[in-house]
């Protein structure tokens, strides 16, 4: 690791001060992307924000008919939730699925967006519901969010303080585990919301997490299994690499979509 | 058998420390003025070094020096090693090419270090290694070994043309020829045995201190085998005269094999740490373990087995290449030859073997021996060729086995082993009934109604353990005896220690030796501590690998623990006024034949060191005992694994929905530690068949460098375990012990791809038979609907 000077705000307006002080520094979150880069020596920020004493980033609360999670939630806590789970539980299953009790216990949700890891798990369910990223300058629809691997909207010292996810009736992420670290291999969100109907695919893109406009279209007449059954995508687009061709990742696409939606109709 | 003796499940007397955080690991050593070595590798896998420039890195804050392979080479410090010398079929030597710590006109592998910075901190010497220019001539490099020994390859070693260490064979290849051309059935196979990295818990790690009073030198490092550490630095790489290198090996965190060797970095800390006159410390980092620690299999092998018309084998061929990496390390040249071809009769009466073995150079990390070694390449070719072999006869597997199996012992095998005990029709009897065999057909109709396919796969393995005699071993090449040492040190007061020329690194020696200590003396199992590890405390010892601590090192202790029971006898002799062969010992108590008149052991230990009963020239005074001992054979564990797998159809993910193990150990120590160490062997052996797998670019690129690419078996990859024991005792050992920690591994990999097979009704998938894998070849061979 490089040398970096610290900084622990209580505000968001004091992070974004910070931030725009220090152009090469970087927020931290829950540290558990950014610190291994740094480790390795692969990042070299100039200055770490830390956004853990920020008041008014935590907590997972019901608004009207969404959802408004805390950017700092940690994974562990999203997961737990009690309101969540009664009125989301597609979503609550996402965190559950990420990485292991330690990184689920420091990992949060405004770290995994803004990071926009190509396999991460968090972006399917934003895509897949549909949900807004509020920062400290704008609210930005997932659909403009997420702009390709590692990359976002985000502009340079904008901060994420919350998401809003607008509850779907119905609502389910299938995930099918990168072998090695855990990640989504591939992982598919479908979810439901009156007319609107979404299918956001995760790990199998080559330009990060995606829609499948097909499959939505098919889902129109009815929102169950058998309206994909036999569909695919086409193979060219899809990820390759030691763990897995882009056809299997393609065919996996499928798989999981169907079982999503087995599930978020049961 | 007393609470804590012999046979006695007890708790492992070392897990406290280990559990709270009380273990001594090289890293927790710290030497006063102590300094961090941060080695500066190479990013290329072949490289002509034409310059190196360490003047901005030696005026970085906190540097002590900087050092390079040329003055390594200034500095006469030898190369490092291989110490078992194989040699061709045409009789010449292998090539064993040049070894530097630091290399110092070409590197060879990704990670081959070329200059160590030696520095305050760990932070400043990194950023240093940052600022040593090294120039390099990108070389073309070779990774695969099918390609190796190609006219047109880059030659990576001077002297070795072709890339070609040896060509070793084993066997009578006429008899073999002619026994194919009689053969009714003749099964073919191509295999591959997957490269894998060891990864064990703690990462290697070194701390050499100089001693310029005495002009001595102590290594605290990570071995499996101190002793043996010693003398190869010593007179081989020649940083120290024996007397004046201590080497320690205190906690070590895992080991799997990949910590008997002898690495650069503990050569250069020690030549390093005499030069800077500080101690220097290294702890490699994961992602250094993958770049250095010694890989394991990397085979390819064209497998053949000729059987007549009633599936009785007739015999066995097999022709594999093995890929020993840049460097020869330590034990390498063994691997693949006499702990691999010598076990290539399995369970089975094969009357000829012939095996060729060529053995290459890459530009990858070294390979030496895996947890295994050898005989899990070896299980491997025979399980899978005995199982294809019965489905293309249409026979049962458990049937074609059993009409082959040896019964009869000693049995002489055409590849150099005498096995001296078995019943091999007993535990594959068990292991059918644990496994539920005869319900199987029910089982897999319930699966097709989920969408998936089930399959069963056996392996009845064989290994060889406790490599012995150290006479034999060296007609065979080794550069090291291979028997080991106890000394047993009662104290006055009773209590007993034990020093053991094994080194135990998750075994749990400290308390297995103590149960057997405890029982033989009748004292107490708290009152025997174990020491291990240190050569400057216990006399020269071999190390542990090879499951050789309880077969080899326990024998040693049984020996010198019948010299205390006889000295012991002659002070109790004294202490009663009778004569020493009227006495007896039982359960702790010395009693004069046919009367009631007794001492106790401690009053009997007590007394020798008094010594107010004998004079001097009756009696030696003191109670301590010392054994070299050498077995006269190997010993041969053997067994049978059933593992039942479910795959599902859509993803092609393998589930093992059942594993049954049972093995023949011979006599068992603590039946809990047995367990213990067939639960991590086979999840080992599970990690190979389904998860692990070092990929390599054309370039030499490390693909799978990191715990994100490299896939380790975890918990939820693997059931419940169903072990069970079968027993027939080891007649090489006064304790009948056969050894127990490399089974799992051996016999797994079979099992495993012997289920998928039956699954898919295909024989072709590789290892590591990932979802992946598995969907890719039921593309290639659609599954017929169960
Ligand atoms: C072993 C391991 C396994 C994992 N497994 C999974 C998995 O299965 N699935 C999965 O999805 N993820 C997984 N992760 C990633 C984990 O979820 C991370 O925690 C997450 O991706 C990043 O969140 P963080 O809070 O740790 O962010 P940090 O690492 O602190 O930050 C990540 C990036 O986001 C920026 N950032 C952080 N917060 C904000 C904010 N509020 N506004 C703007 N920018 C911000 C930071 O500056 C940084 O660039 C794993 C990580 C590890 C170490």
């Amino acid at each position: 690791m490089y040398n970096f000077t610290f900084h622990r705000p209580t505000t968001v307006r004091q992070a974004a001060g910070l931030l725009a002080r220090n152009p090469e520094g970087k927020l931290l979150a829950g540290g558990h992307s950014l610190l291994p880069v740094m480790k390795q020596r692969l990042a070299q920020p100039s200055a770490l924000v830390d956004l853990s004493q920020v008041e008014g980033m935590t907590g997972v609360e019901l608004k009207g008919r969404s959802v408004v999670i805390g950017a700092m939630t940690r994974h562990a806590d999203v997961a737990k939730s009690d309101v969540l789970k009664e009125v989301l539980p597609g979503l609550a299953s996402v965190p559950g699925s990420i990485g292991d009790p330690q990184v689920r216990n420091r990992g949060t949700i405004g770290g995994s967006i803004a990071n926009n890891d190509p396999n991460a798990d968090y972006p399917a369910a934003c895509l897949g519901l549909g949900a807004t990223i509020i920062t400290n300058k704008r609210r930005i629809a997932a659909d403009d969010f997420f702009t390709g691997m590692f990359s976002t909207a985000l502009e340079d010292g904008e901060i994420i303080v919350k998401v809003s996810f607008p509850i779907a009736k119905k609502a389910a992420y299938e995930k099918f585990k990168h072998p090695a670290s855990g990640f989504a291999l591939v992982g598919v969100f479908v979810s439901k919301r009156g007319p609107d109907i979404r299918v956001a695919v995760t790990g199998a893109g080559s330009n990060g997490v995606f829609r499948v406009k097909s499959f939505e279209e098919a889902l129109k007449k009815r929102f169950s299994p058998k309206s994909i059954e036999g569909m695919t995508i086409p193979a060219s687009g899809m990820n390759s690499d030691i763990h897995a061709t882009p056809e299997y990742r393609a065919h996996l696409v499928g798989v999981l979509a169907k079982r999503a939606l087995a599930k978020a109709t049961a | 058998m007393t609470a804590n003796g012999i046979g006695a499940p007890v708790r492992r007397k070392e897990d406290f420390r280990f559990i709270t955080g009380q273990g001594q690991y090289t890293d927790d050593v710290v030497r006063p003025g102590e300094t961090r070595a941060v080695f500066v590798r190479s990013p290329h896998a072949h490289a002509k070094i034409k310059k190196i420039d360490v003047a901005a890195a030696k005026k970085m804050p906190g540097v002590v020096d900087v050092l390079t392979g040329a003055q390594l080479a200034t500095d006469k410090v030898g190369n490092l090693i291989c110490g078992w010398m194989i040699h061709s079929k045409d009789g010449s030597p292998m090539k064993m090419a040049p070894h530097p710590a630091l290399a110092a006109s070409t590197v060879n592998h990704v990670g081959d270090a070329v200059a160590v910075v030696i520095a305050e901190t760990t932070a400043q010497g990194k950023d240093a290694a940052e600022k040593v220019v090294v120039d390099y001539e990108v070389l073309p490099a070779v990774v695969d070994p099918a390609k190796a020994q190609a006219k047109g390859a880059p030659q990576i070693h001077a002297d070795v043309p072709n890339n070609t260490i040896y060509q070793w064979h084993l066997g009578d290849q006429k008899a073999v020829e002619a026994a194919f051309k009689a053969a009714k059935h003749v099964t073919k196979l191509d295999i591959v045995n997957n490269r894998l990295v060891p990864n064990a818990m703690e990462p290697r790690a070194a701390l050499a201190d100089y001693d310029a009073g005495n002009d001595s030198l102590t290594l605290w490092n990570t071995s499996q085998n101190p002793h043996v550490a010693r003398l190869v630095i010593s007179a081989f790489v020649g940083i120290a005269p024996e007397h004046k290198l201590r080497v320690i090996a205190p906690d070590v965190g895992g080991g799997f094999g990949s910590k008997i060797f002898i690495y650069p970095e503990e050569v250069v800390c020690l030549w390093a740490a005499r030069k800077v006159k500080r101690p220097v410390k290294w702890t490699s980092e994961r992602s250094e373990a993958f770049l250095t620690d010694a890989h394991g299999r990397d085979h390819i092998t064209r497998a053949e087995l000729a059987l007549d018309s009633n599936g009785k084998i007739l015999a066995l061929r097999a022709k594999t290449i093995a890929n020993l990496g840049a460097y020869m390390s330590t034990f390498s040249s063994s691997v693949p030859t006499y702990l691999y071809a010598t076990l290539l009769s399995g369970q089975y009466d094969i009357p000829q073997i012939y095996c060729e073995v060529d053995a290459v150079y890459t530009n990858t990390v070294p390979v030496d021996a895996y947890r295994g070694a050898g005989r899990p390449e070896a299980t491997f070719v025979v399980e899978r060729l005995v199982e294809v072999a019965a489905r293309q006869l249409g026979l049962d597997p458990t049937d074609l086995r059993k009409r082959n199996f040896i019964k009869n012992f000693p049995h002489q095998t055409p590849v150099i082993m005498a096995y001296d005990a078995g019943d091999y029709n007993a535990s594959l009897k068990k292991a059918i009934e644990l496994a539920d065999v005869k319900n199987f057909g029910k089982r897999k109709r319930e699966s097709a109604r989920h969408g998936k396919l089930r399959g069963i796969g056996y392996s009845t393995y064989i290994e060889a353990c406790g490599i012995a005699p150290s006479q034999a071993v060296g007609s065979l090449g080794a550069g090291v005896g291979l028997w080991e040492s106890a000394e047993v040190r009662v104290n006055p007061t009773g209590s007993v220690e034990v020093l053991t020329g094994t080194h135990a690194h998750g075994q749990g020696h400290e308390t297995t030796f103590a149960q057997l200590v405890s029982e033989r003396l009748g004292i107490p199992f708290e009152s025997v501590s174990i020491v291990h590890g240190d050569t400057d405390k216990v006399q020269f010892g071999m190390g542990t690998y090879g499951s050789r601590s309880g077969a080899v090192g326990m024998s040693a202790i049984v020996k010198a623990l019948d010299k205390i029971e006889a000295k012991a006898k002659k002070v109790a002799g004294f202490m009663m006024e009778a004569s020493e062969n009227d006495i007896e010992f039982k359960d702790g108590k010395f009693t004069v034949k046919g009367t009631d008149k007794s001492v106790g052991f401690g009053d009997v230990a007590l007394n020798a060191y008094i010594a107010h009963k004998f004079t001097g020239a009756e009696l030696e005074p003191g109670l301590k005992e010392t054994s070299f001992y050498d077995p006269t054979n190997f010993t041969f564990p053997a067994g049978c694994h059933i593992c039942e797998v479910e795959i599902d159809q859509e993803t092609g993910k393998t589930e093992i929905a059942n594993w049954v193990a049972v093995d023949d150990f011979g006599t068992v120590i603590n039946p809990m530690i047995v367990e213990g160490q067939v639960h991590g062997g086979i999840a080992q052996g599970v990690g190979q068949a389904l998860l692990e797998g070092a990929v390599y670019d054309a370039n030499g690129q490390l693909v799978t460098g990191s715990l994100m690419d490299y896939t380790m078996p975890r918990a939820h990859d693997l059931p419940s375990f169903h072990v069970g024991l079968t027993e027939t005792k080891s007649p090489s050992n006064p304790l009948g012990i056969k050894g127990c920690g490399e089974a799992g591994a051996i016999a797994a990999p079979a099992a495993v791809i012997n289920a998928i097979t039956d699954a898919l009704g295909t024989e072709d998938i590789a290892m590591p038979a990932t979802a992946n894998a598995v969907w890719q070849a039921m593309q290639k061979h659609p599954p017929k609907a169960a």
